[in-house]
């Protein structure tokens, strides 16, 4: 008898009974909905990070269920935030631009009130053109379909000239790296049209909402994450959960074998990295406007290995791991670089968190790599009694196949 | 009258004086006497005779003179307005010393004398008249200090007695660059217009900057609007409205030429507007409608038909007006021929100087190729041979730069430094890449993925600790007093010696490690360590051991890179990480578990850079984005690097 979907997928009603509940208990204590004991700037951090889950979730798709350790989804995570931007940044500016020259003893032109945003927008890179790239910057409806579009099809081109000449494992990671160092390099030019290093800023303004402050707007923003990650979780589980999901897997355990099954293993994995594509895009844009500035620098490659760290951390290959890891690393690091972390005075020389926290998420993340491949989502194994038989030898991870070690080397 | 009477005595007397002195004075002094007037209060206009009328008496205190004079050292005695020389004794006495004999007259107090001061102006005017002298000069220095003088700032003046000095100079450098000074000065200042042509050709195979410098001011033109082409101008071209400028701008040439009416611009339109409205109205246009441009030159042009504001002009008036007057380029030199042959020689330089431009970026692009390889070819070995992806790799090459800081901190002498800091430097990194090996990556030799997370760790806590240690701001590493300076072929084509040391560098390295892995020991058992670790196991060779010699190796290499780099660009903790997407693309493109590969992928990537930035020179960063794309698609072709291992050594 075919079970349900959520009956084969515990962990999904698990996961978004607690997300409910996590979204009820920080609007309740919110300043804008509830008590007030959780501050604005704590609601805007906590959203934040759900973002940073939803992408973790996309990247675990890729990497722990299909096998391929992309170091570029952080790319498409920043377009999507510079797709959103370019609205946010132009309507603002033509709102203000509006209600200056209302001033003026005659009525504004269009023409010159495009001026004046491109005065506004462009003036900090020496330039007043609105450049050809922001033509549908005045509709949310346009720039809402480009946040999934740009990236998507940026992902799809990519994808399928990396795939179809069979670049796969680390070659592949170090050419995802070489994308999104390419990307960042070009938006950090002041004639990309996106303002160089100064990137965009203010967005954490709605446009036409100025009266709403901005308590309301973060617990908008943070239900908006939620239901993202929610939705992205059931998504993700979905396509895992099926026969997609097998053949995905397969990929990854090995690509020949499964080719050799009959199956397009290019396909696959262009579907999923596209799609992870798109839903790294979406936390994009709903991650930027809490921050309220982005700029090139968010595309950096390192970002992206950071994201990988964060998987492997909280525990790749299931869906749970990759949101444990996202949301518990980049609290913690925001915790300690925020300066909150007690110094340790060790007599000759005082830890300071700010200073010594990478030493640390470096060398702890080379310890689970070693020690604890299975990250922290590895300790519900024991739990569930889910605990693999012992077979023997270390986990030789996704490019090895499913085999351990002593039954690879037989 | 009394006055006048006054002012007659005194000239009479003044006539005696001179007449009395002028005799029994040397003719030097007798012909200073002539000049008293000027000399006493020098002007800028008065001085030119004056210095003409000295020169021209070819007396020979004249230089001397000039000097002292230029230099505030010439005197004059109040009693009887003779001339001397000046040595200050203290500061109320002077001594004074005749101008021809160079005799000591006497010994004066200040009061009694009255000091030569040349302005700025007349100062000039001297040096220029000194140059002459200072070119026919006995001393070689003088003369060459002369030359360089005429060369910071020629003048008309000085072609003439340039060219006069040509035939009595014995020294043979001098002599050349007198002749071509000449030339050079004979372009803009000679009159005869065929000598000036001859000059100019002279230089069509020339690719001194100085030669470019006289030949391009003869081509600098005015653009001008006119009713007809006048006739005796040198006209560059006649230009299209249109095409070869825009309307626009054509009209505003009119406009300046007083051949058209001026265009009311569209803000001053907008304020007429604004300073006529009237009860909510531009002449019974209510000011909510203007809100468009239509609207408002609607409004502009029934003020205008009303007189209160001058007529804006129509778009016919203006084709009208372009139609009637022409618009052409003139030449600031009215000799067409020299300008003909300005523009002759210009091209043939221009031609030269492109052919030129090319080896200079070939060079550029061999050095950066040779810094590429330099960064690369320790991970030619750790990653390309062994197969291992080491994150930290820039890290490495990041300890090697601060390693030779540090020696450079505790030893002075900066060569002796270097030659310290290579060895350190390798030893440094030899010792942290053997440690990494037995401590992080003996362990996931079958898991590749998790070496790049796991050395990605190391990566950023060894960037973070060396922040911590040395601050964020850049540390110089400064390179020896001898590798200062520049190879420099002529004024186009240069490179720097620091990055023929690096070159010569990589040169090595590439030899060295060639010997290593074909030649010995270690590298015949790398090899087989790398195609089959049991197969080699089973032979006797020890494969812990080779991998962790290895990865020494390829990181103590990566160590003298970084001593290299951090010569020609600032140690700060990000600078490896600079470097590593790069090196592996070097490695990727070049193709994997092969140095010559390694080799080629930075020659192609250095020189491919060079060329993308030579093309849109203002922007380095776009260089690099169109590169890496270039290396994505080369990658679709070639998707194991330009030199691709065949059969087994393939190892898939």
């Amino acid at each position: 008898m075919q079970r349900s979907f959520f009956m084969r997928n515990p962990s999904v009603l698990i996961f978004i009974g607690l997300l409910a509940l996590f979204t009820l208990l920080v609007t309740v204590f919110s300043e804008a909905f509830g008590v007030g004991v959780i501050s604005t700037s704590l609601v805007k951090t906590l959203g934040k990070t759900l973002c940073l889950c939803l992408i973790a979730i996309a990247m675990d798709l890729v990497w722990g269920y299909c096998g391929i350790l992309s170091l570029g989804h952080f790319a498409f995570f920043g377009l999507g935030g510079y797709m959103i931007g370019m609205w946010l940044m132009y309507e603002r500016t033509k709102a203000i631009v509006v209600s200056s020259l209302a001033e003026a003893p005659l009525p504004p032109t269009a023409d010159e009130i495009r001026d004046g945003i491109g005065t506004q927008i462009f003036g900090v890179v020496g330039g007043a053109e609105i450049p050809p790239i922001w033509f549908f910057a005045d509709s949310l409806f346009a720039q809402l379909v480009l946040v999934v579009t740009i990236p998507g099809l940026l992902a799809l081109i990519f994808g399928w000239l990396a795939f179809r000449s069979r670049v796969t494992g680390v070659y592949l990671s170090i050419l995802t790296q070489a994308m999104t160092l390419a990307l960042a390099l070009y938006l950090f030019q002041n004639d990309s049209g996106l303002r160089g290093n100064n990137g965009l800023s203010g967005l954490q303004n709605l446009p036409g909402l100025d009266d709403v402050p901005q308590a309301t707007i973060s617990i908008w923003f943070l239900w908006a994450s939620a239901f993202a990650l929610g939705l992205g979780y059931l998504v993700a589980a979905w396509v895992v959960g099926g026969k997609f999901g097998s053949v995905v897997r397969g990929i990854r355990d090995d690509e020949a074998r499964v080719r050799f099954l009959g199956y397009h293993v290019e396909s696959y994995k262009l579907v999923v990295f596209t799609l992870t594509a798109i839903i790294a895009a979406i936390a994009g844009a709903l991650y930027y406007p809490q921050a309220g500035i982005i700029n090139p620098a968010e595309i950096a490659p390192i970002a992206s290995i950071y994201l990988a760290v964060w998987v492997a951390i909280g525990g790749r290959g299931r869906l749970y791991g990759a949101v444990i890891g996202a949301a518990f690393v980049s609290l913690v690091s925001t915790w300690f670089t925020g300066g909150q972390a007690p110094d340790i005075p060790l007599g000759f020389y005082t830890i300071q968190w700010v200073d010594w926290w990478l030493v640390l998420l470096g060398l702890s993340f080379v310890l689970v790599t070693l020690l604890a491949p299975q990250g922290i989502g590895g300790l519900f194994d024991l739990f569930t009694n889910r605990k693999t038989p012992e077979r023997g030898g270390a986990d030789l991870g996704p490019d090895a196949g499913s085999l351990q070690e002593k039954e690879a080397e037989q | 009258m009394t006055r006048t009477i006054f002012y007659g005595l005194g000239a009479a007397l003044l006539w005696l004086m001179t007449a009395t002195v002028s005799l029994a004075q040397s003719p030097i002094q007798d012909l200073l006497q002539t000049y008293e007037a000027d000399l006493a209060k020098p002007s800028r206009k008065s001085i030119g005779t004056v210095i003409e009328g000295l020169i021209a008496s070819g007396q020979p205190e004249i230089p001397e003179l000039l000097t002292k004079w230029r230099e505030k050292d010439v005197w004059q005695r109040k009693d009887d307005k003779l001339f001397f020389y000046g040595e200050k004794i203290d500061s109320k006495t002077y001594r004074l010393i005749d101008i021809a004999t160079g005799e000591v007259v006497g010994e004066l107090p200040k009061k009694e004398l009255k000091q030569l001061k040349p302005n700025s102006g007349v100062r000039g005017v001297i040096a220029t008249a000194l140059v002459q002298f200072q070119l026919t000069d006995p001393d070689r220095a003088t003369r060459e200090a002369g030359l360089t003088a005429i060369e910071r700032g020629p003048e008309a003046s000085h072609l003439g007695a340039l060219r006069a000095s040509i035939s009595p100079e014995t020294d043979a450098d001098l002599k050349a660059r007198k002749v071509r000074l000449e030339r050079l000065l004979t372009i803009p200042y000679d009159e005869d217009s065929a000598t000036r042509v001859a000059a100019i050709e002279s230089f069509s195979k020339d690719l001194g900057v100085d030669a470019r410098a006289a030949i391009n001011p003869l081509l600098t033109t005015t653009r001008k609007a006119a009713a007809t082409l006048p006739e005796n101008a040198n006209i560059a071209a006649v230009l299209e409205p249109g095409d070869d400028l825009t309307r626009a701008e054509a009209y505003g040439l009119l406009v300046d030429a007083g051949l058209a009416p001026a265009q009311v611009p569209a803000s001053a339109q907008k304020d007429a507007l604004i300073a006529n409205v009237e009860n909510g109205q531009v002449a019974g246009v209510p000011v909510h409608q203007l809100d468009n441009d239509a609207a408002r030159a609607d409004a502009y042009a029934k003020l205008a038909a009303a007189g209160t504001v001058p007529p804006a002009v129509t778009e016919t008036q203006i084709d009208e007006a372009l139609a009637a007057n022409v618009i052409f380029d003139v030449y600031a030199e009215p000799d067409n021929a020299v300008t003909d042959a300005a523009q002759e020689a210009l091209k043939s330089i221009e031609t030269r100087v492109f052919f030129n431009q090319m080896l200079d970026l070939g060079l550029d692009g061999l050095s950066l190729a040779s810094i590429y390889f330099l960064a690369a070819i320790g991970l030619a070995i750790t990653f390309g041979v062994m197969g291992v992806i080491n994150m930290a790799h820039g890290e490495f090459i990041m300890m090697g730069a601060y390693t030779g800081y540090v020696v450079q901190q505790v030893i002075p002498d900066y060569t002796v430094s270097i030659i310290v800091a290579i060895p350190l430097a390798f030893a440094v990194t030899f010792a942290a890449g053997v440690a990494m090996e037995r401590l992080v990556i003996r362990w996931l030799y079958n898991r590749p993925l998790e070496t790049l997370l796991a050395t990605f760790g190391i990566s950023i806590a060894l960037q973070q600790i060396a922040k911590n240690i040395f601050g964020t701001q850049a540390r110089p590493l400064t390179s020896p007093g001898w590798l200062d300076g520049a190879l420099v072929f002529n004024d186009v084509v240069s490179i720097s010696y620091i990055r023929i040391a690096i070159f010569v560098l990589s040169l090595i390295f590439l030899c060295v490690l060639l010997f290593v892995l074909n030649k010995t020991r270690l590298g015949l058992e790398t090899r087989a360590v790398t195609q089959n670790p049991r197969m080699a196991a089973s032979m006797g060779i020890n494969p812990d051991r080779v991998n962790m010699l290895t990865f020494g190796l390829g990181s103590g290499i990566a160590g003298i890179a970084g001593v290299a780099i951090g010569l020609y660009a600032k140690v700060t903790s990000e600078l490896g990480a600079d470097y590593i997407v790069q090196s592996f693309m070097t490695v990727v493109v070049g193709g994997v578990g092969n140095i010559w590969g390694t080799l080629l992928g930075a020659t192609m990537i250095g020189f491919l850079q060079k060329g993308i930035e030579w093309l849109n020179p203002s922007n380095t960063l776009a260089a690099q984005t169109y590169m890496i794309i270039f290396i994505i698609i080369f990658i679709q072709f070639r998707p194991k690097g330009i030199i691709a291992l065949k059969g087994r050594a393939a190892g898939d």
